[in-house]
Formats: structure tokens, sequence, C-alpha cells
């Protein structure tokens, strides 16, 4: 399993990559897509819409579940990664790219851990 | 097999149609271009066509069926004969109505007894499906916030370990769902309850006995919470086998509810339905119900449309032969079979989980209702045999898997509802499958995850038919 350094982590794993204080890429982790199985359909939200911190903004399905994706920032969608609807199986190849929206005019931010605390936290959960 | 339109022959036909004694005429205002292509078959053909479909199919004739949560239970044959008298299918929903007194006192009629096993005070049959059910009692509840003029109740409560159809039903209704979570033992965390609950509240939904099988102990302290914060508590009735004829949700502070006739009721259920999803609720909700209400007048019993209806949420009254059929079972089984049959489904699930538990772990270790969980997380980590594999396993065994991956709470969760209807032969015939499937799991994994080997499909691609699925066919030019 994966924990790149350079992420933040949430307790109901998605990741988080700030480019700036107020810019970020939001994604699911590595072992949130290996709990979820093969992934089928991924409901997006639209640029413009306002996120807030542990609120779900998105959702996904396998073939086993749908689950919602929770924002681990407060704020605005300035962009969509539309590819991820035409081609969901790319969170399951390569989550840490498959990024779901990037988010601008951040103003909080959830309880993040870094990659060792979400390693951890990620044993404990198994 | 063959699909029927790769069967087809031009110009083949049957006899079965007489000859058209009409003038064709071009239908100009019609804006199909061609004919439609029809396949073309001898009648005998499309008889064989359909026993091949049918043999391909699995029901609860074919052998047991313990899907959790869904209540497969064998549906008796007087229940179609009845449903096929001419009385019932020759008559129209629009027909007089004293020409109709003997449907119409069976809607009454049935009304009446779904209402005393519920603790409801009236009912709409109207709904034709479980979520429809929900979504019509959802509709109630924001009726009647509205009706006293409160706009504020915006929110529904539902617990982690809900059906996934609540949450559905209330989005639908114009609700925004709050999620709970259950605490270890799998029951309603109170005090994530009471922290919920407030002037925003519209209701509760709640199944009880919950999706794990379990009865919530403190079922009335937490209808209390609700009520005390001026919601509503919803039953969903899927679980209703445990505990008709011995608890009611009308008793347990539930204002509103849905039952659902083809697994409490024995009527049809999948492929083989339509179903059918009444719902119930107390005397203060009566006035809001929806469609068609059966009532007294001099002249007998007339049509009728409740005061502040929500309106009609399906045609006329609902899927009536489905009732008829719940109707047919309620009157067979009797009074004293109703708490009977609940007995029964639960003293089937326990027993099977008594037989099991030593080999397959079980999500909550207590005596359950009508359904019970297991968990192969452990034999997942092991032997990387999964829920899904012991569930493909079963059927080389002639046994329908078990409802797999749900409730969510549970990882590599494995639900199984035997319902009263089997016999302990049965039970034990499947107990030694399980078993025997356990110990060949753990000499031979590779080839349990092989399985099944028996059916003529085994083990189709699944995430290819969700993101590629093919459901048309391609006649060519």
């Amino acid at each position: 399993m994966n924990f790149p350094k350079n992420l933040k982590y949430t307790k109901t794993h998605e990741w988080v990559r700030f480019e700036d204080e107020t810019t970020a890429y939001v994604g699911i982790t590595d072992y949130a897509q290996d709990q979820l199985g093969d992934l089928v359909f991924v409901n997006l939200p639209a640029e413009g819409d306002t996120l807030a911190c542990g609120e779900a903004f998105a959702d996904v399905e396998s073939v086993k579940a749908v689950s919602d994706v929770n924002a681990p920032v407060t704020g605005t969608v300035a962009e969509v990664n539309e590819a991820l609807a035409d081609a969901p199986e790319m969170m399951n190849e390569a989550p840490y790219e498959a990024w779901f929206v990037r988010v601008e005019d951040i103003t909080d931010t959830d309880d993040l851990m870094d990659a060792e605390e979400y390693e951890e936290f990620v044993k404990t959960e198994g | 097999m063959k699909l029927i339109f790769e069967r087809s022959v031009p110009g083949r036909h049957s006899d079965l149609l007489p000859v058209c004694d009409v003038p064709a005429a071009p239908a100009d205002y019609a804006p199909r271009t061609r004919a439609p292509r029809l396949p073309e078959l001898a009648e005998v053909q499309v008889d064989r066509h359909f026993t091949e479909l049918a043999g391909e199919t699995r029901g609860v004739n074919g052998g047991f069926y313990p899907l959790g949560s869904c209540t497969m239970k064998y549906n008796p044959a007087v229940n179609e004969r009845l449903a096929a008298l001419p009385g019932f299918t020759d008559i129209h929903p629009l027909q007089p109505a004293d020409t109709v007194q003997g449907a119409l006192e069976l809607m009454k009629t049935e009304e009446k007894y779904l209402c005393e096993i519920t603790g409801m005070d009236a009912m709409t049959l109207q709904p034709a499906a479980g979520a429809h059910g929900e979504f019509t009692g959802l509709l109630l509840i924001k009726a009647y916030h509205r009706s006293r003029g409160d706009q504020a109740r915006t929110k529904i409560i539902v617990p982690d370990s809900a059906h996934g159809t609540n949450p559905a039903s209330a989005a639908m209704a114009g609700f925004e769902v709050v999620n709970i979570a259950s605490d270890a033992n799998g029951y309603v965390d109170l005090d994530a309850l009471r922290a919920a609950v407030g002037p925003d509240t519209a209701g509760l939904m709640l199944t009880n006995p919950n999706t794990v099988g379990l009865f919530d102990p403190h079922i009335e302290e937490i209808t209390r919470i609700v009520h005390e914060a001026g919601g509503l508590n919803y039953y969903d009735g899927a679980n209703l086998n445990a505990v008709m004829g011995i608890a009611r949700p009308g008793d347990m502070g539930f204002d509103v509810m849905h039952l659902n006739l083809h697994k409490t009721f024995s009527t049809p259920h999948g492929g083989g339905g339509p179903g059918s999803g009444p719902c119930g609720c107390k005397a203060f909700l009566a006035d809001f119900l929806p469609g068609l209400r059966v009532g007294d007048s001099p002249e007998g019993l007339v049509r009728q449309t409740a005061l502040q209806t929500i309106g009609n949420m399906r045609s006329f009254a609902g899927n009536f032969l489905v009732i008829v059929k719940a109707y047919a079972y309620l009157l067979s089984i009797g009074r004293e079979g109703v708490p009977v049959t609940a007995a029964n489904a639960v003293l089937n699930a326990n027993y099977m989980m008594n037989r099991l538990k030593d080999l397959y772990p079980m999500a909550y270790d207590t005596v359950c209702m009508h359904e019970f969980v297991m968990t192969l997380e452990q034999m997942k980590h092991q032997i990387d045999v999964s829920a899904m594999d012991i569930a493909k396993a079963l059927l080389d065994h002639g046994i329908h898997p078990p409802t797999m991956y749900f409730p969510l709470i549970v990882h590599e969760a494995l639900m199984v509802e035997p319902t009263e209807t089997e016999s302990k032969e049965t039970l034990d015939e499947a107990i030694e499958v399980f078993r025997r499937i356990h110990e060949e799991a753990l000499r031979d994994p590779e080839a349990i995850r092989m399985s099944p080997r028996t059916t003529r499909i085994q083990r189709p691609d699944e995430v290819k038919a969700a993101r590629k699925p093919a459901v048309t066919y391609d006649f060519g030019a």
C-alpha cells in the first residue's frame, strides 16, 4: 500500500495535495480504492460548487457499494477532473493521480494526518 | 443460449392470431417509418425459448434461497389461484363502485388486517414497492409538518446500518439526510441520536429488527427522543417478518411505516413480482394519505379521496392482484398463524447461526432475529478466500447465495435469512454445505476461488458489465 509523503489524509480516506495555502487537489486513497474494489462510477460536483469540511461532495460506486467522498477542506471547486467520469478505473490504477477536484479559496481544513499518521491509522482500521 | 432475435426467421409465424379482418390503412399520424423488428417464430419455438429461459433462472421453487433482508419465503400456489379469479382479473378500475363491491371489500378488509398487525390506524395499498412506500411515508411526514406551518424541519435522520433505499427515499422527498453511527452492538447510538435531533428534524427512519438482524432494545427510548424533538418516526417494514403478530411498530412509537407484501406476505419477489409496498400511518396523518381510499356509504362501499391528500402515488389501486395474493396468504395462515410465522422465522435463523458459528464468525455474537450476518474478514486475511468466493461456491451446491457485502458496517459480510418456510431438513443440508465449503476452503482455497464450476456461467465480469454494459441487440443493416 502506497502513502505518498507529500499528501495529507483524512480519517475517511481522502487525500489532499496542497498547491499553496488556499489551493489543493483532492482524491481518494490507495487504501480506499482497495477496500471499495473495482470502481465503476463516480458522481462529481460542478465547477463553482462550495465544499464544506467533512461533508460529502462526491460519491463513488464499486461493484460492491456506493460510498460518499467527504470534503477534507472548505472552499470552492475551481476545476473538476471530468476524465474520471469516463474512466473510473483510473481511481483503482493510480489513486494519487486520479484527482476529483481542484479547490480554491480554502478557508478551513479538516483534522488532516500526514503520511506516517495515516499509515498507522489504516493499520488500526484493518 | 440464443436470443429470441437470433432464432427469428423472416416470414416464420404462428397461427395463434386470426387473419386481420379490417382493411389495412397507412397510419400517417405515426412517427414510425418502418415496421417494428419483432422476432418471427413459430409458437413451438417461442414456447421452447421461454422454457429454456425459465431454466436459466433461479427461484424459491428451485431450491434454498437465503437472501438476507429479502425474505424469500415460499409463494403459496393458492395465492396465484385466487388472484386468477375472473372477479379480480376481469374488472376495470373505473368501473362503477356498485359493480366491484367484492374488490373494494377485499381492499378495505386487507387494510384493516394490516393495520391490526402493525398498530397503524390507516393504510394506503397504492405504493408499488418498498422504496415507493418509503417515499410515500416521507411525503406524509412532509405534509404533516407543512400543515402545521413548520417549514424548518428539513432533515431526516438515518442510521448507518439502514437499507440504502432509506437515504435515497429521503433525498427524493426533498429532505437532507443526516447519518448517525451505530454502536458496537449494531444498535442506534443513543448519544449520537440525541446530538442529531433538533428543531430541524423532520423524522427518523429505522428498521427494527435492524439490518444486522437485531431487535433494538432501546426502541422506545429512540422513538421518544425523536418525538420530544418534534420529529416523527418512520418504520421500514422490510424486517417485519421477524416480529409480526408479536410486536407492533405502532406500539414502539412509530407514526408511519411501509410493508413489503412481496417479502412478509408471501407474494412473488424480484423478477417474479411486481411488488407492493403499502404505507400505513397513525390517525393524525390519515388525512394526507394518497390515492383511492375505500369508505362506507348507504349504497355500500365507495371510492374516496383523503381530505388533504398528497395526491396519487400510482394509478388507481396500486398492484391490485398482488394485494389479492397477500390477502389470500393472510386468510390461509389466519390470525393465529401470523405470530407462529414470525417465531419460526426467528427459530430457523437462530438454528442455522448456532450450527455455523464455530466455523463462520458472526458479526454480532448474540441471539438473532430472522437473519444473521457472518463476517469472513479473518478468512479473507488468512487464506484470501472472500465472502464473494464462499457465495460462488454455494452455487455449486444448488443454494442461492446469501446477501453479500451488506450491511456496509460489516466487512466481508454474508447475510443469511432462511425464512420460516424452510424445513429442518433443508436447513441441515444447507448447514452441511456451508461446513463442507469451509473445510474445502482451508484445504484448497484455490478451488473455492475458482468456483462455481457447475453453473453455465461461472464468474461474469461484473466490472465490465457495470462500466460497459451491452444491453442492445445489433440487427445489422
